[in-house]
């Protein structure tokens, strides 16, 4: 009955002028519409990071090579990076968070649906800000420039004396405003998951995800309103003769490496923490079996959560700090091992003894658990603060930072892509098309970013624009560029896929991989009020419980 | 009782060693081909080919580090690929669900206290390479180095040698028998900068109105490459740094040189009146006449030197005169202008400078 009243509410709809519907999708407030919103904006930043990145690579494919300026290739990684953080990878997540969040919790939006719309539109025209530089960053370097301090923009080279023009405002700004949008996602997933879970769905009985998510919030609240402050305090500087970074005049550079670094560390998390969320959902599923040691897993979140709070110096140690201080931060960097390590080995644990299915999502969350553990492994060489001492700033840490955001983050977000596709769309992708994305990439990522760690063991700093022939460079450099073109074609097929699947792509229906949790009850895409009756639980796997209602769930936990 | 703990630890990572190369032969050839600490494999600029205490001591460290963070990589990657193969759903399934097992408290100590025990170990290898090289104090007979930062050069200062130099870096040996280790301090005229030459020790920063320090004490003869390791702006990949590690005899010889003041030599008048009457002077400082500006480089005994533009260039006549005409088109975004001399005036400067030895 429901179901039919729906489909025939679609068909008129689809008669609409596209203007109004455009409109729709506008001034939408609906959770599900926001959280795609997020998704494609956050697609198609990703596209000009990826150019940006592919401009890098060729430059540096060969020492001495004259592919972009100097200055340009300043711009290059500025904006890769700036980009990559702040409007790929944080509202792909937010994205996701908006979309699953209140499916997962048994709610029918967000709580606070008209925040969750101003936090989008901030944080997408803080990304066109950004973006506009390239055209009306100009002063007196002349027209159309990009900021070109590097993504953590080290005082004193934002200051007027050094950063001349406008792009250094371009960035400030644009990262004031996601920043505001940020913080107002953040509150929302707060407010959403504390006050708006269905009934039955204690905090104990949440799915991983809303747990996981709940603690990425937090720390969003903590991590960007320093990053906030700070670029307040820069905008003082530059504008109304403030001191507080400019060293000319008695001010401190090593106070603005505090501020963006107690922003900058737990910004990992807040990236890394939704990627586990993933993987907590998906290995699961795949691997037929409940999550090994729940409760464990949200101890170890939290225990992440807190410790991430406390480790930001580590990207400080060759800034002349005490040796007292170096010293805390290793214990403290160290530490964050053991709950990073714990939940590698809860995963595998929910692995062992299931019957695993290598559909493309599993498969990109294999990937991920191995690239994750060697990404922890180089973090725990230069938690070690004399070895970062020869390893920071080098292109080691270029490699284990992309080993983490790339091989962490983005395997597990191309496995949330293709997990809830079905659902968002209401078709399946086309499996092959998947592991061709998956190989791919995988192939590529590998080329580039193993390879990436040899220059910096052979003493190549970050951020040159080019190099010296004779430093045993050249190899690896050609290595890591050549690998670059396999991650494009895996992301081309990946576009490609999506773009297929959503007109052709057979039709998934509600459940099509036998999974566990309420969003999977729900229709596929689920109507705009999400659930007809609002559910009630006894377990974390409600779906579980009524596929097997002999052998219930709620009976063990 | 200490020296048999060392013999200990010492067999413990020699059988660590082992191990890794065993079961890992990709992964052991790395760390047995970087372990070679003399010859400078791959690359001059190696940072597993150690010829200083600093960088020495982080090697070593070094070693265990990977050692350990190699043995967890082979225990968690063998795991994980067991259970990828043997896990997989078979092909002819029962269409069962397998048995659900929600956790266990045992299994879940046990892999929490492990890497507890494993981080303590690493933390005290690190303290106490920390507290070796970062407390440290300068014995009497120690060098002392002013180094300053400039968008995109480096100015070495000998305070109590009267010494003033650029880009190119003198220092003694330091054998077994004349210990002579080299305390730098390290300051920035502008942005952020880092002093990293990977053979003779780990980075640090040269940030402005923080002075920062380190030391060296290369115990072989040679010249050790590095560059800025900070980003500092456009020409940041130009910043190059030369350290010539000289024998105690060079370097008197070549203090006693640097700290003599130019020798004005009448047939490079003609460029030198040029030098002085245009903007050269306001920038650079030729000991013994009027240039004393500071903004660039000491001139004094420019023709000493390999190396123009912070080791971007050899230092041939041909090099200098583009270097004067137009710095852009060695090093794009360097602070020296362009200044547009005549063919002749050009080739006076040019004459004038060469006599700077």
């Amino acid at each position: 009955m429901s179901t039919q009243s729906i489909a025939w509410a679609k068909t008129e709809v689809s008669r609409r002028p596209l203007v109004e519907k455009l409109h729709e999708w506008v001034t939408t407030v609906d959770h599900k519409r926001l959280g795609i919103l997020y998704i494609l904006y956050a697609l198609l930043f990703l596209a000009f990071g990826g150019v940006e990145a592919t401009i890098i690579r060729i430059q540096l494919i060969r020492p001495h090579n004259s592919f972009v300026s100097p200055q340009v290739f300043n711009r290059m990684f500025t904006m890769h990076g700036t980009t990559m953080i702040f409007f790929v990878a944080m509202p792909i997540l937010f994205g996701f968070a908006n979309y699953l969040i209140p499916l997962m919790i048994g709610a029918r939006d967000m709580a606070f649906p008209r925040l969750n719309a101003f936090s989008f539109w901030m944080t997408a025209f803080g990304g066109f800000l950004l973006y506009f530089s390239f055209v009306g960053g100009d002063g007196l370097y002349g027209a159309g420039n990009a900021p070109d301090v590097g993504w953590f923009a080290y005082a004193p080279l934002t200051s007027q004396t050094f950063s001349r023009g406008h792009s250094t405002d371009f960035w400030i700004l644009s990262l004031l405003v996601s920043g505001f949008g940020s913080i107002g996602t953040a509150i929302n997933i707060i407010a959403t998951i504390l006050c708006m879970r269905c009934k039955g769905m204690t905090l104990g009985k949440m799915p991983l995800l809303a747990w996981l998510n709940l603690v990425m919030a937090g720390l969003v609240v903590l991590a960007v309103s320093p990053l906030t402050a700070a670029q307040l305090m820069l905008l003082v500087d530059r504008y109304l003769g403030g001191h507080f970074f400019d060293t000319q005049a008695g001010g401190s550079a090593v106070i603005w490496m505090h501020f963006f670094w107690i922003f900058g560390h737990p910004e990992v998390y807040v990236l890394v923490i939704p990627a586990f969320a993933f993987a907590s959902e998906i290995i699961p599923v795949f691997s037929r079996k409940a999550i090994f040691g729940y409760p464990v897993m949200v101890a170890a979140t939290i225990c992440i959560g807190f410790i991430g709070m406390s480790v930001w110096a580590h990207h400080m140690f060759t800034v002349g700090m005490s040796s007292a201080a170096n010293t805390f931060f290793v214990l403290s960097t160290m530490a964050i091992a053991v709950p990073t390590g714990i939940k590698i080995f809860n995963w595998l644990a929910t692995m062992w003894g299931g019957q695993i299915d290598f559909k493309t999502p599993m498969l990109f969350c294999a990937a991920f658990l191995f690239q994750f553990l060697v990404a922890g492994l180089t973090g725990v060489m230069m938690s070690a603060a004399p070895f970062d001492w020869q390893l920071g700033n080098s292109y080691f840490v270029v490699a284990h930072f992309h080993y983490v955001i790339l091989g962490g983050i983005f395997f597990t977000l191309f496995a949330a892509f293709y997990y809830w596709f079905p659902k968002m769309s209401g078709r399946m992708y086309n499996e092959t098309l998947g592991k061709l994305h998956f190989w791919l990439f995988l192939i590529g990522f590998h080329l580039t970013f193993d390879f990436m760690h040899i220059p910096g063991i052979l003493g190549m700093p970050r951020r040159i624009y080019t190099y010296e022939p004779g430093r045993g460079w050249d190899i690896w450099n050609l290595i890591v560029t050549v690998g670059v073109f396999f991650q494009a074609a895996g992301v081309l097929v990946f576009i490609g896929n999506l773009l297929w699947s959503y007109w052709r792509g057979k039709v998934a229906g509600s459940d099509p991989w036998d999974a566990w949790t309420l969003e999977w009850s729900t229709p596929s895409p689920p109507p705009t009020y999400n659930f007809a009756t609002i559910p009630e639980v006894k377990s974390r796997r409600p779906l579980w419980d009524l596929k097997h209602p002999e052998d219930p769930d709620w009976q063990y936990e | 009782m200490n020296g048999q703990r060392k013999v200990t630890n010492a067999r413990v990572v020699r059988s660590l060693d082992t191990l890794a190369r065993l079961v890992l032969p990709f992964c052991g050839s790395v760390v047995g081909g970087f372990a070679a600490p003399a010859v400078p494999w791959l690359s001059p600029t190696n940072i597993f080919a150690p010829v200083s205490t600093p960088a020495q001591s982080i090697f070593d460290l070094s070693r265990f580090v990977l050692m350990v963070t190699a043995s967890i990589f082979v225990v968690v990657f063998g795991l994980l690929a067991y259970a990828v193969v043997k896990f997989r759903k078979k092909r002819v399934s029962d269409g069962r669900e397998p048995a659900q097992v929600y956790g266990s408290t045992q299994v879940e100590l046990a892999w929490t206290v492990i890497p507890i025990l494993i981080v303590v170990v690493l933390f005290l290898a690190a303290a106490r390479v920390i507290a070796s090289i970062q407390n440290a104090s300068p014995p009497r007979n120690a060098v002392e180095v002013t180094v300053i930062g400039h968008q995109f050069w480096w100015e070495y200062r000998y305070p109590s040698l009267h010494v003033v130099t650029a880009n190119e870096l003198h220092i003694p040996v330091s054998d077994a028998e004349h210990p002579a280790p080299t305390f730098l301090t390290l300051l920035s005229a502008d942005t952020d900068h880092s002093f990293w030459v990977p053979r003779l020790a780990g980075k640090t920063d040269l940030i402005p109105n923080h002075p920062n320090s380190m030391w060296v004490d290369p115990h072989e003869i040679g010249l050790y490459l590095g560059q800025c390791a900070q980003y500092c702006g456009t020409q940041h990949a130009k910043m190059l740094l030369r350290v010539y590690v000289d024998s105690r005899e060079d370097f008197d010889r070549w203090i006693q040189e640097q700290s003599r003041p130019a020798r004005v030599s009448a047939a490079a008048s003609e460029g030198q009146t040029i030098f002085e009457r245009t903007a050269c002077i306001n920038c650079h400082t030729v000991a013994g006449t009027v240039a004393n500006g500071r903004f660039g480089p000491d001139l004094t005994h420019l023709m000493s030197r390999d190396t123009i533009a912070s080791g971007a260039a050899p230092n041939t006549p041909e090099n200098l005169r583009r270097w004067i005409q137009d710095p852009g088109t060695i090093k794009p975004g360097s602070k020296m202008p362009a200044m547009g001399l005549s063919g002749p005036d050009l080739m006076a400067v040019t004459s004038y400078l060469e006599t700077l030895h």
